[in-house]
Formats: structure tokens, sequence, C-alpha cells
């Protein structure tokens, strides 16, 4: 296996965006920083990739619209993914472990506010006994919320200790659109929403880009004088009916972790829509206290389409660019109540 | 002025699904007021039945009728319904496992607030009056009061097996142009047509777009364009469609307006079809200004300016 680092990293997160949905206008910036972080040309990029999807927004082939963004002559080597930008950078790893590549720039855009997100997501469901209901994200994530504290996994408590956690830690993060921590008693206080849900627990809706550069061997050593080497990526997916998995466990997501040694983690950006999957995440990937949850704040406070779980690769990337960690972990989910699921390990050592 | 041009949108479309045998026997049942399930390998019946087995892969070919009572596994309270949602006013999603059924089955539950749902009620079907073998011939599932027995399904108006499904999908958006559009759209609501020239590669681009395609660089110098230009490639519409709006032989062109790097698309009147050539000069023809919008139909064709033909050399870049 060839040596792979993620070496670049630039976000945008906005509550509304109101520009195109092809979200040129925010990519092309994100691009400028990643040329400047490291050094490189859009020449020096061998593989691009995006993650999107038209669905969002309502606009066709927003996907070939945006490759605008990167200026195509000479020809350029992309693909695209209707998927999370971390699965954009799974087949961009693949890519350069067949050695036709040595570095990539992956990216992915939405515009989830042009809609209304969480009735757009009964697309990737079921079509035939599921879709024709439109079943909303936040009722499936009620569902699976319900399940675990009818089955005494979690309760409110330990969901309202996610949000303040979260809340307080995005005080500190620019891109988050929601923060403020409180405590737990107070969030407890507020009202319902979609009952077992308040609206702490649900990440809010987020329009946004964000794109990470990967290289090979002496490419990423050029780049950063610590680059966050891929030492594991897994990613594994769960049966699509609600009522044929037990919705207090994430199987894909631990099987995904099962792949990798997760010896040694000292942080982990989990990619947790709703306060109770980070939870589920926790125990499916055998994180113990001493492991730093989301310091970046995490999905319930921003959560950009298709680039939320890609953000969680940067944020961990980050921490080892630093110093700050010698080994993070990112976690990306797709579909719903955590039904796909993607693990890796970002490690400092010098390979 | 608001920085883009915005417009709600709506993008419907009815998906035709064949069905199978295995989602066509469920879709079956539920037209004949029957719940079926499928046993997999591990002999639990799953509601609906699953395609193929999810231990052994083998396609489910035994099918077991469940009751159309049952129990709710969890809930969730939709305080605010979206549209289409069985629904318009809030009510419950359930997961509830039908007697005889090992597993839950995901719909609506017909209650008026949080308070009247608990895990462990005891529920059944409301079915549709008329039915059609679709997910939704179960209006929801509504509570079963003790004593109670199961709603009965008033006859199915059809014994043939269902072997299709539509499901209509329309999604509403509010559609926001990019600043560069949105310039574009402006201008031909003033009778001018808006371009941008790229920094990097000198390029005019129209209509305007936020990077230049080539070179990745937002373009930002606007350039009003001539009204005049030159026809690069043309096509004969001779094949009617639905939704045409002129009668065939109509001539669609790429017009290369001066000073553009990039040809609009753009319908050729004024001139008998098979007198339209490559190199002819044509201009503009604008509608009456009251009947102008933000769109390129405010320019209702062009039609030839009657000069002579263009040189080759000055379009053959643009081809």
């Amino acid at each position: 296996m060839r040596d792979v680092a993620v070496v670049g990293f630039a976000q945008r997160q906005m509550p509304e965006f109101d520009g195109s949905p092809t979200c040129v206008e925010l990519l092309v910036p994100a691009f400028k920083e990643l040329y400047e972080q490291t050094g490189w040309t859009r020449k020096d990029v061998g593989f691009w990739c995006s993650g999107s999807s038209d669905y969002l927004a309502g606009r066709s082939f927003s996907f070939v619209q945006a490759v605008d963004a990167i200026g195509v002559i000479p020809p350029v080597n992309e693909s695209h993914v209707e998927m999370d930008l971390a699965w954009a950078m799974y087949e961009a790893w693949i890519k350069i472990q067949t050695g036709e590549v040595d570095t990539a720039l992956v990216y992915a855009f939405g515009k989830s506010s042009a809609g209304v997100l969480r009735r757009t997501l009964a697309l990737q469901l079921e079509p035939y006994t599921m879709t024709p209901l439109w079943p909303d994200t936040v009722s499936l994530a009620g569902l699976q919320a319900r399940a675990g504290i009818d089955a005494g996994a979690w309760d409110e408590r330990a969901m309202a200790e996610v949000a303040n956690r979260s809340l307080t830690d995005a005080e500190k993060n620019e891109y988050s659109i929601r923060k403020g921590g409180s405590s737990v008693e107070e969030l407890l206080a507020r009202p319902m929403y979609a009952d077992p849900l308040r609206k702490h627990d649900c990440s809010p809706v987020t329009d946004g880009v964000a794109a990470l550069v990967l290289a090979a061997g002496d490419k990423a050593r050029e780049v950063r004088e610590r680059p966050a080497w891929l030492t594991g990526i897994s990613h594994s997916i769960d049966p699509m009916g609600m009522g044929v998995r037990d919705l207090t466990r994430s199987p894909s997501a631990q099987r995904a972790g099962a792949a990798l040694d997760l010896g040694g983690v000292e942080v982990a950006e989990l990619h947790a829509p709703f306060s109770h999957q980070e939870l589920i995440l926790r125990k499916e990937l055998g994180l113990g206290a001493d492991v730093a949850i989301n310091p970046s704040g995490g999905a319930l406070t921003s959560n950009p389409m298709f680039s939320g779980g890609g953000i969680r690769v940067g944020e961990a990337a980050k921490k080892i660019w630093s110093g700050e960690a010698d080994k993070t972990l990112a976690h990306a989910t797709s579909g719903p109540a955590l039904q796909q699921n993607l693990v890796c390990t970002l490690e400092g050592k010098n390979n | 002025m608001s920085r883009t041009l915005q417009a709600p949108v709506t993008v419907a479309f009815d998906y035709t699904r064949s069905t199978g045998p295995v989602v066509g026997r469920f879709l079956t049942g539920l037209r004949d007021g029957i719940v079926v399930g499928g046993r997999t390998s591990t002999g639990q019946v799953v509601v609906p039945p699953l395609e193929f087995d999810p231990v052994t892969h083998e396609a489910t070919t035994e099918f077991v009728e469940v009751s159309s009572v049952g129990t709710v596994t969890s809930w969730t309270w939709v305080p605010e319904p979206v549209k289409h949602q069985p629904f318009d006013r809030p009510f419950a999603f359930a997961l509830v496992t039908l007697d005889g059924a090992d597993v839950p089955l995901l719909h609506a539950l017909d209650v008026s607030s949080p308070a009247e749902v608990s895990t462990g009620m005891r529920v059944r079907v409301r079915w549709a009056a008329e039915r059609v073998g679709h997910i939704n011939d179960i209006l929801c599932f509504e509570p079963l009061a003790p004593g109670e027995a199961a709603a009965t399904a008033p006859a199915a108006a059809s014994d043939e097996a269902v072997e299709g499904v539509i499901t209509t999908v329309s999604l509403d958006y509010d559609y926001a142009a990019s600043p560069e559009e949105s310039l574009f759209y402006r201008g031909l609501n003033e009778g001018r047509i808006m371009g941008q020239r790229c920094p990097t590669c000198q390029k005019v681009y129209v209509p305007p777009r936020s990077a230049c395609p080539a070179d990745g660089t937002p373009t930002a110098e606007e350039v009003e364009l001539s009204q005049t230009g030159t026809i690069t490639t043309f096509c004969i519409v001779n094949v009617p469609f639905l939704g045409q709006k002129i009668t065939p032989p109509y001539v669609s062109a790429y017009v290369l307006l001066d000073g553009a790097d990039i040809a609009v698309l753009h319908l050729i009147l004024g001139v008998p079809a098979d007198e339209v050539r490559m190199g002819m000069r044509v201009k503009a023809v604008w509608k009456p200004e009251d009947e102008w919008a933000y769109s390129l139909e405010n320019i209702d064709h062009f039609a030839p300016t009657g000069d002579p033909d263009a040189d080759f050399d000055t379009y053959k870049q643009h081809l």
C-alpha cells in the first residue's frame, strides 16, 4: 500500500447561501486557500473528485457546472460521487493506491436551504414502501432516539450532555453556525420538538462547501512537516429498512471501525447529525472517556450536506498538522439513522 | 436590490416502477386488505418482505399473512409535517410490529398529541376505501381500544396481481441565480445582453459564469455585448415534439455575438430555413418591451441583417 496523507483542508459553512446551487462562488476561494496551503497550482492536482446531489437544490448537472471552479484547459482527471466528501476522498485514496496519480483534491458542495432538506432526503429511502410516506430525516432519527431511550441504551440527559459539549466547543469554531453551550439542565428545560428530540438534538440545516487535499509519500512531506497519514480507512453499510436492524446500534459503523487499529486514538471527529447518534458511534467504535470527541463542535452545530462528513476528516487532520495529537479518528455517515459509515485513522508518525 | 435573482421552482416527476415478485406480493396483499410478510432463512417474519434473504442472499419465496393489529415498538412526534406525508397536521410516525411478524413496519399513527402515544400501545391498520396496491392503501395506524378488533377492509376493485407502482415526487425549491447569472437576466430585463471577461485569458462569456471554465478564475469585468452576431452553426428542426412552440421546419442556431467568445443558442426567423448558413450575420429582434421579464425569451429571435457573410476566420475558433 502507498502511504497517503491529508495535507490540505478548506471549508465554508453558513445558514443560508444566497447564490447559485453550483456553489462555484464558494469553491473558487476554497480552492485558492488550498493552493496557498500546498504551494501547488491546479496543474499539480492529479485527480479531482466531488460529492453533491442535484436533488438538494433542484439544479440539474450542478456537479458539471461546479467544475468551472477548477478550470479545465488543459483537461483534468475528474470524477463525482452522489455521496459525502468522505466517500469522494475514499475514491481518491483508491485512485492514488492504483499508482495512476500521486495527488488529489476532493471537494463537496450543497445548498440545503434551497429546499426542505429533511423532506428531500426521503428520496434516498426504499422507493416502494418508504419514500411514498415521506418520512423526514428528523422523524427517522426520532424513531432511533426513542428506541434507545426505551431500551435503556441512553437517556435524554446523555443526549443533552452531547449537545451542551458540542455547543460549547463550537464557540471556538468560526464555521459553526449554532453555538453557545449553557447547561444540561437548561437544555433539558427547553421544549420538545419532534418528541423525543429537542431542536438542539438535531443538526441545523447548513449550506456550504469543503475540500481536502491528498498526497502520496514525498509529495505529502513536501507540503507539510507533519502530514496526516491515512493509516486506515474502511466503510460499510446496513440494510435500508428501518425495521430490519436494531436501531440502538450501528453494525456498519462497528464493522468499519473493527477493520482498523483504533488503539491510541486521542481525538475523534464523529459525524453525528443527531445527539444520540454520537452515543451510538462512541460505543460501536469503542471510544473511551480518554478520547476527545468532536472538539470542533461536530455536525450538531453545523452540518452542510455532502461536506459534513469530510469536514470531520479535515478537522481530525488539523490536530495532526498542529502536533496537538499523534493519532486521530474521523467518521462520516450517510443515509437514514446511521445506515452507512466510513471510518479512518490519521497519524502524524513519519512513515 | 437583493444580491441575486431568486424564484420559486418545482421539480416533479412520477416514478413508475415495476415491483418484482416480492414487493408485488406485498402490495397485492395491501390492495386486498391483507398484510403479507416474508420469512427469512432464520425463520423471522419480516414486513414488508425482503426481496433477498439478508443471510443467504436467496430470493424470498415464503410469504406469511400477518395480522393488521400490532404493537408500537418506537414512535416520534411530527410537529411540522412536510408535503405529502400521510397527514398535513401534527401526527406520529411509528414502528409497529404486527401480530405474527417479528420486525416492525414504518407508517403514520393517527393521534392528536404525543400524550396519546406510548411504546407498547396496541394499534390497528386503517385501510383506504379504495386500494390500488400501494403503501398508502394503509392510510395509517390508529389506536386500538381494549376489546376492539382489526378494522375490515372494503372489498378491492381488482384481483389482478400488482406488478407496478407509481410514486409521485414533487420538490419545491427557492431557486437562486448566481450573481453573474443575475447580471445577465437583469440586463435582459432592460434590453441589454451582458457578459463578463476572464481576467486571465480575456475571453468574454455570455451568459457570464462564476468562474472561467478554462482557468477557474472568477470573472469580474462586465461587458455589454453587441446585439449583432454571426451564425457559427445551426440545425433545421423538422421533427415535431411535445411542447413545441413553433411549427417546423425552423432553425436553431449558435449565434456568436460580436465581442463574445461563447455563442448563444437561439431561434432564427425572417429567412427561409434552407437559406440559413454558417457565417450569416444576424441581429436580435426583441419582443415588445411590455412583455419583458428576466428571461432570454425577451429576445424573440434573431433575423438576418442583410450584411455580407462573415469570413470563416472570424469565427473558426468558436465552433
